[in-house]
């Protein structure tokens, strides 16, 4: 009997890999998917802070896909390796500050490292890339780097455009039918929802700019100005996640306050107040802040009068503000809000 | 007659982590537990009430309880061999 062909295949969430990891396994290749984590995924979590959007579903885009396909999912944390490919792309970034290109390819890079070990013994590598999808990153002069410069070469199969691109090994070898793979090509986005159809799917993800935070313009300006002000490129985990939280207000480079825009973000700040000097109104009610950096009394002072401006004691003559530092030490302060004109739109990250 | 023996019971504590890490964290996890074994993973982000079913159901892994008290949420799986 023939061995068995089995193919990993990226799966990102949206419809594209789905369809790629789909039309390979019609061709009776055995599938398994792979979905990474960098820590500026679009994912299930910010409907989970924001309250607004909690009666939206929520779900992992990636898992989902994976049960529609019934093909295993195998999810892979890579922040930290991650952060070399964001901070020194060696092909830059896109619009935002997105290195698409190097993404890719070390995402490649990392599927060939893990499928191709001896006890997982994967033959070749699927992703839906499509040549001319994206500016940058997904042309045709693109497509033989990401082969290239991630190791892959010839086990990289793009099913979705392959019949644009050179035999791969496993068309050549017989693994897959050549005349069975597609040639989509550009931004038109018909041919894929035909081959969803005949696929008889009927719901998929579209994420709207990309898979990712980076390549959302107001993201990647709150991104630069962290970095910008510390004066280093360089980030954590909760810098990052932090970034997709609240309202980021910089009165000075050396702090700036997170507030709080509704009750799931309040609450999901709450989870840092041991990290930050964290200010609560007292005599009204509003919004939870969390001050970044390293504020002195005065700049805390300042910051309560902000915080004062989105409480409800907004037009009230004073307003008291629990200020509390990291070990637990609180003491109040009663403030004048801060009148509108006093906070200048550069502040405002 | 002998009774079934007891089941290995291990604990997760994903509590404070975002989706997908609770995720991740169970997967790795699995990968070094031998079937049979009961794994309650402790977290408190609501995504894992949809998140870690749905891996286990793509993953032939069983969830056999899920408890939710206000933010703490218990889902105890099942290692299935696969
Ligand atoms: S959008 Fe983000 S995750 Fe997707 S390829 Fe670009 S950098 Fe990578």
């Amino acid at each position: 009997m023939a061995e068995q062909i089995k193919a990993v295949a990226l799966i990102s969430g949206g419809l594209d890999s789905m369809l790629a990891a789909k039309v390979v396994m019609q061709q009776g290749v055995y599938v398994e998917g792979i979905n990474f984590y960098t820590g500026f995924c679009v994912e299930g979590h910010t409907h989970a802070i924001r309250a607004k959007d909690r009666a939206k579903p929520k779900r992992n885009n990636a898992l989902w896909v994976a049960e529609q396909l019934g093909i295993k999912l195998h999810i892979i944390d890579v922040i930290d390796e991650y952060k070399d490919v964001l901070l020194n792309p060696k092909h830059g970034y896109g619009k935002h500050l997105n290195p698409c290109l190097d993404c890719k390819i070390f995402m490649v890079k990392k599927t060939l490292a893990w499928g191709f070990m001896e006890e997982r013994g994967f033959d070749f590598i699927v992703t839906g890339e499509v040549i001319g999808q994206r500016p940058k990153s997904q042309r045709k002069e693109t497509m033989p780097v990401i082969a290239r410069e991630s190791g892959a070469d010839d086990r990289l199969l793009r099913p979705l455009c392959a019949k644009n691109l050179p035999p791969t090994l496993p068309e050549r070898e017989g693994w897959v039918q050549r005349e069975a793979l597609f040639d989509f090509h550009g931004r038109n986005r018909k041919p894929q929802i035909e081959l969803a159809q005949s696929f008889g799917f009927t719901d998929w993800a579209q994420p709207a700019g990309g898979c990712c935070f980076l390549t959302d313009e107001h993201y990647a300006q709150k991104l630069s100005d962290l970095w910008r002000t510390r004066g280093s490129r360089d980030y954590e985990l909760d810098d990052i996640m932090l970034l997709k939280v609240g309202r980021h207000i910089r009165p000075a480079p050396h702090f700036k306050l997170i507030v709080g825009r509704e009750e799931g973000e309040n609450q999901y700040l709450e989870g840092y107040r041991k990290q930050f000097v964290a200010l609560r109104p007292l005599s009204h009610k509003g919004p939870l802040c969390l001050i970044d950096g390293t504020p002195s009394a005065a700049d805390i002072e300042l910051a309560a009068r902000v915080l004062a401006r989105y409480s409800q004691g907004r037009s009230a003559d004073h307003v008291t503000i629990v200020a509390e530092e990291p070990n637990g030490v609180a003491r109040d302060l009663e403030v004048v809000p801060l009148p509108p004109m006093e906070i200048p739109t550069a502040w405002h990250v | 007659m002998s009774s079934p023996p007891t089941p290995i019971l291990e604990t997760l504590d994903a509590r404070g982590l975002l989706c997908p890490l609770p995720v991740i964290r169970t997967q790795d996890t699995i990968t070094n537990l031998a079937p049979g074994t009961l794994l309650d993973v402790l977290a408190t982000d609501p995504g894992t009430l949809h998140d870690i079913p749905a891996w286990c159901r793509v993953h032939g892994h069983e969830v056999v309880e899920t408890e939710r008290e206000g933010r703490d949420i218990r889902i105890r799986v099942k290692v299935v061999a696969t």
